[in-house]
C-alpha cells in the first residue's frame, strides 16, 4: 500500500475560474487535501459602495457570466425589499421562467459539455464532435433553446438587459412566448429524452463514493424551490432567508481567495444535489421519472451524483417553463411598467437558488437610494469546505489505486460540484506532493 | 495550409465572454472546422506552447497576472483582447476609485494580506494588443467578424462612432428624451445599441469613442437633471480606467 502521495493539479480544467487541487500524504498520514482558490479577488462589495439602486443589478450580474441572471434576480429582490418596491404577478412569473431557463442552460453546459467527457474518457467535448455527433448536436440544441429563453425574456442571456428594479423595461410578445413553448414541447422534450437515454448508459462510470453531509437549499411549500422560499437544512430544518448569516458563518482560510462557510457540521453542500435531496417531492413527475432512469434516489450522499441531479432538473425546468408560459398566455401579457418609486430606505436580504446552489445578496441603502453596505454569499464559496472534507475521506479510500486514477477521481470530484470560482471570489488545480 | 492554432485565456473577469463563445451553438461546429483549439481551460484539458491567435479575457489585477500575460504575449503571434475587462479594465477598475486599503478591508477584513491585489488594468497597459472586441459581454457579431477576418487573413475594420448612431438606425425613441440617463452619445458603437433597443439606458460598457467631448456630455446630462457628480460616477462604471 502506498504510504506517500503528492498531487498538485495547477489550474484545474473544465471548471469556471482558477483553482488548484493539493493532496499531500506522508508515511500514511494525510497532511493536506484541499482545493486552493487562486482566482484574483474581485472586491464587488467595495465596488457597489455609493452606487444608485438603478445601477446595482447591472454591476452584480458581472460577478459571473454563467450565473449572471441569478445574480441579477437576487440583486433585484434584495433592492426591492430594501426600498419597498412591489412587483406584479406577471413580473414574478417572467422572472421564474428566467430562473428556470438559466438553471436549464447552466446544468446542460456543465453536465454535458464539462463533466460528461470524463465518463467517456476524453479530455474535452471537442473530440466528441466526431465520435458522438448526434449527442453533441442534441446538447447544442438544448443549450441554444435554454439561452433563447433568456434572450426572449431579458434581451440577452449573459448579463440580461430588461430586468430592472420593480419589473421589466420591455416585455416579450405573446407570439414570442408561443414560439418558445412550441420549441420546448417539440425539440426540448425530444432532445432531453434522448440525452437521458445516453447518460443512463454512462452512469456506471460515475465513481461510487458516499459521505453524508448537511444539505442546504431553498425550500418552497408549493413548488421546487428555485426562485424563492425559506432556507432548508437537512440537519436543522427551515429558517427565514433573513437569518442567512446564522447559516453561512463565513470564514477566511489562507488557501482560498474565496471565503469558506459552515453551519451545523464542519461543512455543508449546496447545489442541485442539495435541492434534489431537500425538495424531491416537489419535482415534476417527468423529472422524477428521469431520476429513476438515471439511478438517482433521494437522499443521495454521493457528491459525484450532483451532475445527474442537474440533468433531472433540466427535465423539471423544461416542464415548469412550458406550464408557466401557458399560464401567461391564458391570461395575456399586460403592458406594465416597472415600479421604481422607493417607499422606504434600509436593508434588504434576498436568496435565490442559482445553478450551483443558494445565493444571498444583502444590501443597505441610504436615504439617497445609494448603497451603504453590501454582502454577497456565493454558492461555490459555501461548497469549498465540503469539497475539502470529501477529499479527506476519499483519498484514504482510494489510496491503493494508481496515481493517475486518484488524480482523475479528485478532478472529477471537484468538477461534479460545478464550481464557479469567478463567483466565489467574487477553480481548480490538483497538487500531489510526494 | 495548416489550421491556425487558437487559444483562450482568462484573467480577472466573470468568464462571460468565454461562455459567450460556447453560446454560438449554431456556428460553433462550423468555426471549429477552420481552427485548432489548442488551449481553452474552461472547456478542455490540453495545454500548448505557442499560438497563432491568443484570445485574452479579463483585466490584470494581481502580481501573478502580470507575469502570465507577458508569458502569453511572448508565445502568441496575434493577441486579441476580448471584452470590456480586457479592453478598458471594465468594471474591475471601479475598485481603483477607492483607496486600496479600504477596498481590501471591506471584503477580507484582517485577512486582507493573504491575497495580493493591484489596481485593475486593461491588457494593453502591459503588453501589445493587436485587436480588440469590446462589450460587456463582448458583442457576438463583432467577435464573429474578427474571428472570420483573422482566419481568412483580412484586416478587420475598426468602428469608432457613438452608440447613438446605431440607436437611430434602429429607430428607437431617444432614451434621454424618455427622461432616462444614457451614455450612448460618448460610448463606442458596435453592439447594435442593444440596451436602448431593449428599453434600458446605455451603460457605456464598450468604452468611449476616441474623440469624446466629456464636457459636452456632462452638460447634456446636467440639462436633463442629472448632477455632474452622478453623471461622472455613472461614466466610471465601465470606464473607470479610461476616465479616472
Amino acid at each position: 500500500m502506498r504510504k506517500d502521495l503528492n498531487i498538485n493539479i495547477h489550474h484545474l480544467t473544465r471548471v469556471e475560474g482558477h483553482g488548484n487541487i493539493v493532496v499531500n500524504m506522508t508515511k500514511g498520514v494525510l497532511e493536506k487535501a484541499q482545493l486552493e482558490i487562486v482566482e484574483p479577488p474581485r472586491y464587488f462589495e467595495a465596488m457597489l459602495k455609493e452606487r444608485n439602486f438603478h445601477e446595482v443589478a447591472i454591476i452584480t450580474s458581472r460577478i459571473c457570466g454563467i450565473c449572471s441572471l441569478g445574480h441579477q434576480v437576487t440583486s433585484l429582490k434584495a433592492t426591492e425589499a430594501a426600498l419597498g418596491l412591489e412587483i406584479t404577478e406577471q413580473t414574478e412569473v417572467l422572472r421564474k421562467i428566467l430562473v428556470d431557463g438559466a438553471t436549464f442552460q447552466s446544468n446542460i453546459l456543465h453536465a454535458l459539455f464539462l463533466a460528461t467527457p470524463d465518463l467517456i474518457g476524453v479530455g474535452s467535448v471537442f473530440p466528441l464532435v466526431n465520435t458522438h455527433k448526434d449527442v453533441v448536436l442534441a446538447a447544442l440544441r438544448l443549450k441554444r433553446l435554454a439561452n433563447d429563453i433568456g434572450d426572449v425574456l431579458s434581451g440577452r442571456a449573459i448579463h440580461p438587459i430588461r430586468c430592472v428594479p420593480g419589473g421589466f423595461t420591455m416585455l416579450p410578445t405573446e407570439n414570442e412566448l408561443e414560439l418558445l413553448r412550441n420549441r420546448l414541447i417539440n425539440e426540448g422534450r425530444r432532445d432531453a429524452a434522448f440525452i437521458m437515454e445516453v447518460v443512463a448508459g454512462l452512469v456506471d462510470q460515475i465513481p461510487v463514493f458516499c459521505r453524508d453531509t448537511e444539505y442546504i437549499s431553498l425550500y418552497h411549500d408549493k413548488e421546487y424551490g428555485l426562485y424563492d422560499g425559506r432556507i432548508c437544512s437537512s440537519d436543522t430544518g427551515l429558517q427565514p432567508v433573513e437569518n442567512y448569516l446564522d447559516v453561512t458563518n463565513e470564514f477566511v482560510v489562507s488557501h482560498s481567495s474565496s471565503k469558506h462557510a459552515k453551519n451545523n457540521r464542519s461543512s455543508y453542500l449546496v447545489g442541485a444535489l442539495a435541492r434534489f435531496n431537500n425538495s424531491y417531492e416537489l419535482l415534476r413527475t417527468e423529472a422524477k421519472k428521469a431520476a429513476e432512469k438515471l439511478g438517482l434516489t433521494a437522499p443521495c450522499h454521493n457528491p459525484y451524483m450532483n451532475t445527474v441531479a442537474q440533468l433531472v432538473e433540466v427535465v423539471h425546468c423544461i416542464e415548469e417553463t412550458i406550464s408557466r408560459i401557458e399560464y401567461l398566455l391564458s391570461r395575456g401579457i399586460r403592458n406594465e411598467h416597472p415600479a421604481q418609486e422607493p417607499r422606504h430606505y434600509g436593508r434588504g436580504i434576498a436568496a435565490t437558488e442559482v445553478p450551483r446552489g443558494i445565493l444571498f445578496h444583502d444590501y443597505t441603502y441610504n436615504r439617497q437610494g445609494s448603497i451603504e453596505s453590501a454582502n454577497c454569499i456565493i454558492p461555490t464559496g459555501q461548497n469549498l469546505a465540503n469539497i475539502d472534507d470529501d477529499m479527506k475521506k476519499l483519498v484514504p479510500e482510494i489510496i491503493g489505486e494508481s496515481k493517475e486514477r486518484i488524480t482523475k477521481k479528485l478532478e472529477m470530484l471537484v468538477r461534479a460540484y460545478d464550481p464557479c470560482i469567478s463567483c466565489s471570489v467574487h477553480m481548480l488545480d490538483v497538487e500531489f506532493i510526494e | 495550409m495548416s489550421k491556425p492554432r487558437v487559444a483562450f485565456f482568462d484573467f480577472t473577469s466573470c468568464e462571460g465572454c468565454q461562455l459567450n463563445k460556447l453560446n454560438f451553438e449554431n456556428e460553433l461546429l462550423d468555426l471549429l472546422a477552420h481552427v485548432d483549439i489548442v488551449e481553452f481551460r474552461e472547456a478542455m484539458d490540453n495545454r500548448s506552447e505557442t499560438y497563432d491567435i491568443a484570445f485574452v479575457e479579463g483585466s490584470i489585477s494581481t502580481p501573478a497576472c502580470i507575469e502570465r500575460i507577458h508569458d502569453i504575449r511572448r508565445r502568441s503571434r496575434i493577441l486579441v483582447a476580448l471584452g470590456s475587462c480586457a479592453v478598458t479594465g471594465g468594471i474591475n477598475a471601479m475598485k481603483n476609485l477607492h483607496p486600496p486599503e479600504w477596498v481590501k478591508d471591506t471584503v477580507y477584513g484582517n485577512d486582507k494580506y493573504l491575497f495580493p491585489s493591484i489596481p485593475a488594468q486593461p491588457v494593453n497597459a502591459l503588453v501589445k494588443v493587436d485587436y480588440e472586441v469590446r462589450g460587456c459581454p463582448m458583442s457576438t457579431p463583432d467577435y464573429l467578424h474578427l474571428f472570420k477576418s483573422l482566419i481568412i487573413g483580412r484586416q478587420p475594420e475598426k468602428r469608432d462612432i457613438a452608440v447613438c448612431v446605431e440607436c437611430k438606425l434602429n429607430e428607437n425613441e431617444c432614451v434621454i428624451d424618455r427622461g432616462m440617463f444614457c451614455l450612448g452619445p460618448v460610448t463606442r458603437a458596435g453592439c447594435g445599441a442593444i440596451c436602448p433597443s431593449n428599453g434600458q439606458y446605455c451603460t457605456g460598457c464598450r468604452g468611449t469613442i476616441s474623440n469624446i467631448n466629456i464636457n459636452g456630455a456632462l452638460h447634456m446630462l446636467k440639462r436633463h437633471g442629472l448632477s455632474k457628480h452622478e453623471a461622472e460616477k455613472r461614466m466610471r462604471m465601465f470606464c473607470a480606467f479610461e476616465i479616472a
